[in-house]
């Protein structure tokens, strides 16, 4: 019997437990989307009560990793939001690239990859994939390891992210970067031979270098107001100046300490440029 | 009918929320078109729509409407007297603390707005205090949303399925829980109405 609800009291005990044991912060995560991750976790391993999770988090370790796994949200599509990907290939890269040689970006929260994948063929296919160093980093060391992998569901390739390629006006077919093997399309290695992949928790982790493009789409909805401004404050110091951060579409810095540091640069596709230390 | 026959207080609600797929659209401008200008509570719209399309929707939906109609930003907080459209390709997720939470989740009944997610969510927050309408629709989407809706103390009304385009969704509705009224388009306008 599947549980039907539970209690917000229920929720923090189980952040405690996590934040106790594992060091992991899930106490300003968004309530509305926390409660339904953990309730679907509760009917995957067909837990019947949130006393019961608590007791499996507090004493089985491998559990853990598979409820990191499941509590995070791991849906994406390569090239989302097709029109983002067309101003960065058509304003964004060509004025950074006007005045450097090389650039750094990070894709955080960069769950399996596809963004990674979308960010590596724009570049090859406008001659820059060498001049860019790209790290991609998660919470989740277990979809890291997927993102690694390149592999995605032949299924998905063909309906979301083929037609994704397509509205945004790739010179290729998305199939000339992908083989099929068993029905699953496997990407082309050397799209990402210079991409690093790392483990980091936004939350905790802080800043770890500098660069010119953040992007980090949909990951910070699942974050409460303070834990967003606490996470902008670490993005706005992981920026060079004059470069480039870009959240997701319905997303907002809006109301952040650092708001007043950021110029809109294209307000539909929620790209900001840091103008201020 | 009228509010006063039904025994309810119509000053006990907070927000109203609205669930509609194929079929649904003129309703709905109907709707936005003849409810009273000074109807003051928030109005959430969980409406089943194109995912890559995320210009038109309010446009189309303003062009008659008597109310401001918004796809809210994530965190964005919940004002009174506004409509608010689930945004293309997001959950629209109500949060404690009068706020919207989007969510990119996985889909739900093929949907992404789910219809279920805003009831499911709506109704967490405002307990007793909801009202749940769902409109015409080709799938099963809002149903167990409108069931925990009902279990929370939420005031349930589904569309006539006869008067729907497509009455699967509002069967559905009808199926998986009690639902307080069974309602034509122009009834719900004027139970709306009627709260003014």
């Amino acid at each position: 019997m599947a549980v039907e609800d539970l209690e917000i009291n229920e929720i923090r005990a189980l952040c405690q437990t996590v934040q106790e044991k594992y060091n992991y912060d899930f106490s300003n995560y968004a309530i509305s989307s926390l409660k339904r991750r953990i309730l679907r976790i509760m009917e995957i391993f067909k837990i019947s009560s949130a006393a019961i999770l608590n007791d499996k988090l507090r004493t089985d370790s491998l559990f853990f990793k598979q409820f990191i796994n499941e509590l995070t949200v791991n849906v994406t599509e390569m090239y989302r939001d097709p029109s983002l990907w067309r101003d960065l290939r058509d304003k964004i890269l060509p004025n950074l690239f006007s005045t450097h040689n090389n650039i750094k970006i990070w894709h955080a929260g960069c769950s399996s990859g596809e963004e990674v994948y979308s960010m590596a063929i724009l570049l090859k296919e406008n001659g820059w994939l060498d001049k860019a160093k790209i790290y991609a980093t998660d919470i989740d060391e277990s979809i890291l390891s997927k993102a690694k992998e390149g592999k995605y569901s032949l299924k998905n390739m063909i309906e979301v992210n083929e037609k994704n390629y397509i509205r945004y006006g790739g010179t290729k077919k998305l199939e000339d970067y992908y083989k099929v093997e068993n029905g699953i399309a496997k990407m082309d290695a050397s799209l990402v031979s210079q991409v690093t992949y790392r483990t980091h928790d936004l939350v905790k982790s802080g800043v770890f270098n500098k660069f010119d493009i953040i992007l980090c789409r949909n990951v910070l909805i699942y974050f409460n107001q303070q834990l967003q401004n606490d996470v902008f404050k670490m993005f706005h110091e992981s920026l060079f100046n004059y470069s480039y951060f870009i959240i997701g579409s319905k997303e907002t810095l809006i109301w952040s300490e650092i708001a007043t540091k950021f110029i809109t640069v294209n307000q539909e596709e929620k790209i900001f440029k840091k103008v201020k230390e | 009918m009228s509010i006063e026959k039904l025994n309810i207080d119509k000053t006990q609600f907070r927000a109203v929320v609205i669930g509609g797929s194929a079929g649904s659209f003129q309703v709905i401008t109907k709707i936005l078109a003849e409810i009273n200008p000074k109807f003051d509570l928030p109005i959430f719209m969980a409406l089943h729509r194109l995912k890559h399309v995320r210009n038109g929707f309010i446009e189309a939906l303003a062009l008659k409407s008597n109310k401001v109609i918004i796809e809210p930003d994530d965190k964005e907080s919940i004002k009174r007297g506004i409509v608010y459209l689930a945004p293309a390709n997001y959950h629209m997720n109500i949060e404690l603390g009068n706020k919207f939470a989007l969510s990119t989740e996985e889909m739900v009944n093929n949907s992404r707005p789910a219809i279920d997610l805003t009831f499911d969510t709506a109704s967490y927050v405002y307990k007793n205090k909801i009202i749940g309408i769902m409109l015409s629709g080709a799938n099963k989407d809002g149903a167990l949303g409108m069931k925990k809706l009902k279990e929370r103390g939420g005031f349930t009304i589904v569309q006539d399925p006869a008067e729907c385009t497509i009455d699967t969704m509002t069967r559905a509705a009808i199926s998986s829980t009690k639902i307080d009224l069974i309602l034509k388009s122009q009834e719900i306008i004027k139970f709306l109405n009627n709260l003014v």
